[in-house]
């Protein structure tokens, strides 16, 4: 079974951006340039937040319009990413609705959720989780 | 400091000339750190003697330290300017977006000088700057709207932070405030009067960008000691739960919570303005500052009907903490809990600093019970203790200054009494009105040799009820010594822009060890000098432009009100302040 972070919760998110952080430092890194999820307001912070992630779409529109194959779909939902393929034309940014697709402007590629779940350990409000994906829902979507 | 690391940017910003450049201070960060440690510095080199506050030579700092972007809590903004308020040093710490956004836009601090022409709003993206026309945004009415336009023509949004002033703030309101991300404030000391005088209506400053560190793997245990400590932490649980609203009780309890001008220390409607009664029938939801997970900020939900419409609503989200509950509430002899909120929705819609609001027109009352203010000098306004629609009236006017009267409390309790009387009653130390804590000599003491003249110095409410609890005789030699051991060590956490309320879990180890991740090796003794330094040159820019501690006044009501550790003496006090600053001269 294949597994990808949800947004178990959005309600309880307080928009500290623990999981932002910890996507970053995951590779060792600080600061947000190479997170991979995304806290912001609904436009306010009165009326709550919106936390992107990579839903692990199992017929990812991504996927679809990468034009050299760097993303493919991984086997039970999601994508994976060969950046020795990728030309940086930004089709998979622009593709996915919910803009779970980052960008790494020094190198001039997309950044991907890798569904590793480092991050929902440091949601201190269980927000996030790292869930098996269920086959049905595999099945609807495809 | 790694030597890729971008704290050590400085970003100038000339409003006159409408240009921007960016300098490496190196040797300035890898001394001072950043935050206060630097911004100190960076006011020494830029503010000169006698600079009028309003007049465009007085300097905007604002300067975040290493820890920002790479460990929970280091989310505070450390502004420092002159400040109109009190004529003399100007610092205030802001959360919300505002430290990792500088940070991540690839800064240690921005300088920002001069005066621009005409209303103008900036705009910083990590390297790029601009200056966009504010004359559209210039008399809107509330600072809400300003902030969703903002919202609205700017980028990056969740990694961006949006402060903008009010009206309070273009009029130079000396106690305006600076919003940032609508719940979080550069509060005291009038640093939105500071931005009016330039015509700069808001900062929007963004970025996301990585930052190095000496070892991952040492990077990540320092960080997971830091998170675990801040989430187990009960201290940190009880600011997540209730938030600091938790505080009017027991404060009410002891016997320390000032009401009415503090004419009493207990308030006999506290129960309705708690922390947990709000908690039960008014929070609508919890909030974070970037990078802190204890989310200590409380919004109230309040249902406003139209005055005169049936059927039409709105409905406001408040942040609420002790301190505004204090001043617009017990201050004010007020119980009724959505008028106390509508006057701070006022206060917000106007950009005022709601601790020194609500002792404004805690004076103002008294002052006219006492019969020292005429009905025409009030312009036919009553106010009486708890009467809200009164209080909103008079901000309002505080704000619009239809007259010599509302001039002066504009300029703050200080200013007013000097024109009025009542001095005896005006709740201001060394200028600045007083916090919500009456808990015996160390909250006043904190009060008057503050450099800020803020409860947040030295916290001397804390050691007041330490005292307390433990049974200790405060001395004044005792007091002295242990606010100024405070006060020092709030240098250091203010040079790593750390959060206060995270000082239990910064420990001397801990912030030794996150450095140490962050390439800045030190010993507990330079960083002790470091706070030792920091807070001698503040207090060397205090006296510089004319603060005399032994000429502080000591408002009569606070001796004649009892607090929790009895009746305070004026000889005590006197000699703690003489004690203090002849200490803090030789740090």
């Amino acid at each position: 079974m294949s597994k990808r972070l949800s947004v178990i919760d959005v309600d309880r998110c307080v928009g500290c951006q623990s999981c932002m952080f910890a996507c970053a430092r995951r590779l060792g890194e600080g600061g947000l340039a190479a997170s991979c999820i995304g806290v912001r307001s609904q436009g306010g912070m009165r009326r709550g937040f919106v936390v992107i992630v990579c839903r692990a779409c199992s017929d990812p529109p991504c996927a679809r319009v990468c034009p050299t194959d760097a993303l493919t779909p991984r086997s039970g939902g999601g994508v994976r990413l060969r950046h020795e393929l990728c030309i940086g034309c930004g089709n998979c940014a622009a593709a996915c609705p919910f803009g779970a697709v980052f960008w790494d402007r020094a190198q001039s590629k997309p950044q991907i959720c890798v569904y590793c779940g480092y991050c929902a350990a440091y949601c201190p409000y269980d927000v996030l989780a790292l869930e098996e994906i269920a086959q049905e829902v595999a099945d609807a979507q495809r | 400091m790694l030597k890729d690391d971008p704290l050590a940017r400085v970003l100038y910003v000339d409003l006159s000339r409408r240009r921007f450049w960016v300098e490496e201070r190196r040797e300035l960060f890898e001394e001072c750190l950043g935050g206060t440690g630097v911004a100190v510095r960076l006011l020494e080199e830029e503010c000169p003697t006698g600079a009028d506050p309003l007049g465009p030579e007085n300097p905007i700092i604002l300067a975040v330290g290493p820890l920002a972007g790479l460990f929970p809590m280091a989310s505070k903004t450390v502004a420092m300017f002159k400040s109109p308020h009190t004529g003399n040093l100007g610092e205030s710490h802001c959360g919300g977006r505002s430290a990792v956004s500088l940070r991540l836009a690839g800064y240690g601090a921005i300088v920002i000088r001069g005066l621009s022409p005409s209303p103008v709003y900036l705009v910083i993206d990590g390297e790029t700057v601009q200056f966009r026309d504010g004359a559209a945004l210039w008399g809107v009415r509330s600072s809400y709207t300003v902030g969703s336009v903002l919202r609205d023509h700017t980028a990056a949004s969740g990694l961006r932070t949006i402060m903008r002033i009010g009206r309070a703030g273009e009029r130079c309101v000396t106690y305006a405030c600076v919003i940032a991300e609508t719940y979080r404030h550069f509060g005291r000391l009038g640093l939105g009067a500071v931005f009016g005088s330039k015509r700069l209506k808001a900062l929007v400053i963004s970025g996301r960008r990585s930052l190095p560190v000496k070892d991952r793997k040492a990077y990540r245990e320092a960080y997971d000691a830091i998170f675990k400590a801040a989430t187990g932490s009960p201290l940190m649980q009880k600011y997540h739960e209730l938030g600091t609203a938790l505080n009017v009780l027991p404060l009410n309890e002891i016997g320390a919570l000032p009401t009415r001008n503090l004419q009493l220390a207990r308030f006999e409607g506290a129960e309705a303005i708690s922390g947990e009664r709000l908690a039960r029938e008014y929070l609508g939801r919890r909030l974070a500052c970037a990078h802190c997970p204890v989310a200590c900020i409380h919004l109230a939900a309040l249902r406003i009907p139209h005055p005169r419409e049936p059927y039409f609503y709105k409905t406001s989200m408040l942040s609420y903490d002790h301190e505004p509950i204090y001043a617009l509430g017990s201050m004010l002899g007020g119980s009724d809990v959505s008028g106390m909120f509508m006057l701070l929705d006022e206060a917000e819609i106007l950009g005022l600093d709601a601790m020194s609001t609500g002792v404004v027109l805690a004076w103002a009352t008294e002052a006219q019970e006492k019969g020292l203010l005429s009905q025409s000098e009030t312009g036919g306004l009553t106010l009486r203790w708890g009467d809200y629609p009164s209080y909103i009236e008079a901000v309002r006017r505080i704000v619009s200054q239809p007259g010599d009267f509302y001039r002066s409390l504009a300029r703050g309790v200080e200013y007013a009494a000097s024109l009025y009387g009542g001095a005896d009653f005006a709740l201001a130390f060394g200028g600045n009105e007083m916090p919500g804590y009456h808990t015996g000599p160390g909250a006043h003491l904190t009060y008057l040799t503050g450099a800020l003249h803020s409860h947040l110095d030295s916290a001397g409410y804390a050691l007041d009820q330490k005292m307390a609890v433990e049974g200790i005789t405060p001395t004044p030699e005792g007091v002295a010594q242990a606010l100024l051991a405070e006060e020092r060590w709030r240098q250091v956490l203010g040079s790593l822009s750390v959060c206060f309320f995270a000082r239990g879990v910064y420990t001397p180890e801990a912030a030794l060890h996150s450095l140490a991740a962050a390439g800045f090796e030190l010993t507990a003794d330079e960083l002790n000098s470091l706070g030792q330094d920091t807070l001698r040159r503040k207090y060397a820019f205090k006296l510089r432009e004319g603060f005399d501690p032994a000429a502080l006044r000591v408002p009569r009501r606070i001796l004649e009100t009892p607090s929790p550790l009895g009746r305070l003496d004026e000889d005590f006090i006197r000699q703690a302040v003489a004690r203090f600053a002849a200490e803090v001269r030789e740090g």
